[in-house]
């Protein structure tokens, strides 16, 4: 075990893909002598060469594009987009190309990419850097789309992604980059399943699930809940699609509350999904309508108004009181 | 054999007026861009330009101060910046990036409107209308495209104004700036493309971008081009009057490559020791754009002690009412962040705004609460 930042974590994972398969090549912006914005790729280039590490001249469009073509001969490229909000230039050629070749071709050709995205807030940046684009990704079929919200996980889910033969979306909490934690550089690829959710804190009365920089929040929250007497069960989704509705259906039949948190707007996130499936599919064990605890259907707003958008430990626990039909910020209003 | 990375070394194909030392050259055929440009001028474009170095020096000091959340320096670009700044007519518009503050000091944008957006107190700093200019664009390239549209809109009514895009060398390999090219072609629009290469996009050199001289690209569009010393101020100034003066007539299009180089960091947030060889600040600071024309001013006589500390007093003044203007900046309102997101009402945001009004009261009410 080696205690390791998130973004240490993610640099070790892609210097042991790098060396295990002689098909992996990295590419994107700054990547190389600066070592990224994040510095995520810090010395990779050094160690394993330009041809490996790639420096990609200024277009995302490009990037993704030249990466189908080493896909087509056999590469498993790893494309670092560096910030969310840079993504879009690239979108045509992740939804029209990387997400439907495999279908397109019958499956003959494969698109094993994976795509590295710092997203999310809570960092005071500029416009563009702090955005939460993944709803866009699990509409696009053909794409996996993944995010790790602790370093053990995104060691090896990178790894992961990177074995992976679909195109992943792989979606980094930029404001835990530098979140210490165990890494076990041992464990094996086999060892927790990219698809496959966890249970971070069981608990009887409500079910808590998000993903990202949000699980160590929720974590917060169950804590508090706990001095409130509420046992929350915390679930990290770590895959976004395709969604472990397993674990979360077990974890709802329990606890018959459903509470969603993320940093994506509201409208069309990944909790409507959710909301959605697990109504039908627990109908008969909730006690309370799934409620969602997001952000407002809005761009991302300046740095000293995100806190204004970005849920928190409060709206979570609003969401729980919500659900929990306790006193909250909507009481007296029909329904609830 | 193209020259990026070594700056405008003597060039043939490189447009200078002025040259490090201060001389003149023999214009190359642009001083009659320059008629009107005598001593009360000069004094002016100098005085711009240490006014502008001057504010980006105050503005870097309050990022370190933790009054503004990024600032991305100017250092070394003045020149260019004061130079096509000064070209333009109050009738242009500009579509700029992020790093043109110079260019937005010429057009009158005021200090505030300056520093909101880097502040994080709002989307964006002013009315776009006001100063013929719009807010800095962040994702790269994308403004060249709302120039070259500008443009044809501007030639649909049958007016002589001109839009002018400004871009860096990384944004030169975007799909957007070459779509943006084959577009003003194609409608002969009335739009200047002025590429201000300061030979770095973050860590990577413009060599990574283009192969040859960026200016060498725009002919194949069909859009003709020169390459400018950018540290020259004169220059600047005149084959922006010249593009403008195209466009103006009817000429279409025109591509600027102003040779420049990025002095500071790409923002406060950047380290350029980790890519950077310091010999190059060391070799680009003996062509540092205000001392060139400090140098001129000095042998025409120009630059006494009276008129020396009189800019300097400007500059000074400038920055303290920057500072004034950014620290005084009155704070966000709680709701603020539901307005204009469209221009007509919106249920369902209308709904989220009431929730979160709820929230927040619920939260005040709460024992412990901050009423
Ligand atoms: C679409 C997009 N991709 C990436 C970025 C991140 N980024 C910001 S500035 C920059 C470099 C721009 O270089 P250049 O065009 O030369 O302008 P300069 O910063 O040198 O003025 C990059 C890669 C961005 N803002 N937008
Ligand atoms: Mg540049």
């Amino acid at each position: 075990m080696n205690t390791m930042t998130f973004g240490r974590a993610i640099n070790s994972g892609l210097r042991r893909a790098l060396e295990h398969d002689s098909r992996v090549v990295l590419i994107g912006e700054d990547i190389g002598t600066l070592g990224g914005v994040f510095r995520i790729t810090d010395e990779l280039q050094k160690d394993f060469g330009g041809h490996r590490v790639i420096d990609a001249p200024l277009a995302e469009s490009a990037i993704l594009g030249t990466a189908v073509g080493m896909a087509y001969r056999g590469y498993r490229p790893v494309c670092e987009i560096q910030f969310d909000g840079f993504i879009y230039p690239a979108f045509n050629q992740i939804v029209s190309q990387v997400a439907k070749l495999h279908y397109r071709t019958q499956g003959r050709v494969k698109m094993p990419l994976t795509i590295r995205v710092p997203f999310g807030g809570g960092i005071g940046a500029a416009e563009h850097h702090s955005e939460s684009p993944e709803a866009y990704f699990l509409h696009t079929s053909g794409l996996r789309v993944v995010s790790a919200s602790n370093p053990q996980d995104a060691f090896l889910m990178i790894q992961q992604a990177i074995a992976c033969d679909d195109p992943v979306l792989f979606f980094e909490p930029k404001r835990r980059y530098h979140s210490k934690g165990e890494v076990d550089e041992d464990a094996g690829l086999d060892s927790y399943p990219m698809e496959q959710a966890r249970v971070e804190i069981a608990g009887d009365d409500a079910t808590l699930v998000t993903y990202g920089a949000l699980v160590q929040v929720a974590r917060e929250a169950a804590m508090a809940a706990r001095d409130d007497g509420i046992s929350l069960e915390v679930i990290d989704l770590r895959s976004l699609s395709p969604i472990d509705f397993a674990t979360v259906e077990a974890s709802v039949r329990k606890t018959g509350r459903l509470v969603v948190a993320h940093e994506a707007s509201r409208t069309g996130g990944l909790g409507a999904e959710l909301a959605a499936s697990i109504t039908q599919r627990c109908f008969y064990y909730l006690e309370h309508a799934p409620e969602r605890i997001a952000g407002f259907d809005i761009p991302y707003p300046p740095a000293k108004m995100e806190h204004h958008h970005l849920p928190d430990l409060d709206r979570i626990l609003d969401g729980v009181d919500r659900v929990m039909g306790r006193p909250n910020s909507l009481s007296g209003q029909e329904g609830n | 054999m193209s020259l990026h990375g070594r700056g405008p070394v003597p060039d043939e194909n490189l447009v200078q007026l002025l040259r490090p030392d201060g001389t003149r050259t023999d214009g190359s055929g642009y001083t009659e861009w320059l008629g009107d440009i005598d001593g009360a001028a000069l004094r002016g474009l100098y005085e711009d330009m240490v006014v502008v170095r001057r504010i980006d020096q105050e503005a870097t000091a309050l990022q370190r101060q933790g009054e503004l959340a990024l600032w991305p320096p100017l250092l070394g670009q003045e020149a260019a910046q004061i130079g096509s700044g000064r070209a333009l007519r109050q009738d242009d518009f500009v579509f700029s990036s992020y790093r043109e503050n110079g260019v937005a000091y010429c057009r009158g944008v005021g200090y505030a409107d300056l520093l909101r957006v880097w502040r994080g107190n709002a989307p964006s700093g002013w009315d776009p209308y006001a100063v013929n200019m719009a807010t800095p664009q962040v994702i790269i390239g994308a403004q060249t495209l709302h120039a070259t549209g500008y443009a044809m809109a501007t030639k649909f009514d049958g007016a002589d104004a001109v839009a002018v895009a400004y871009f860096g060398d990384g944004a030169t390999s975007q799909g957007d700036a070459n779509e943006a090219m084959v577009f003003a072609a194609s409608f002969q629009a009335p739009v200047v493309f002025f590429c201000q290469n300061n030979q770095w996009a973050i860590s990577e050199p413009v060599r990574l971008q283009a192969q040859r001289d960026i200016a060498d690209r725009a002919p194949g569009f069909g859009i003709p081009s020169v390459r400018v010393d950018g540290n020259d101020v004169l220059a600047s100034l005149a084959v922006t009057r010249q593009a403008l003066d195209r466009a103006r007539g009817g000429g279409g299009p025109s591509f600027i490559e102003a040779v420049t180089y990025r002095m500071g960091p790409h923002t406060t947030a950047d380290d350029p020791s980790r890519y950077r060889d310091p010999n190059e600040l060391e070799d680009w600071k003996s062509r540092d754009p205000i001392d060139r024309l400090a140098r001129l001013l000095k042998a025409e006589g120009l630059l006494d002690e009276e008129f020396a500390s009189q800019a300097k007093d400007t500059a000074d003044r400038a920055a303290a009412e920057l500072r004034e203007a950014c620290v005084t900046m009155p704070e966000p309102g709680e709701l603020d962040v539901f307005d204009n997101v469209y221009a007509t009402p919106h249920t369902v945001l209308a709904e989220q705004k009431e929730e979160y009004r709820r929230y927040l009261a619920s939260l005040a009410a709460a024992p412990g609460g901050t009423a």
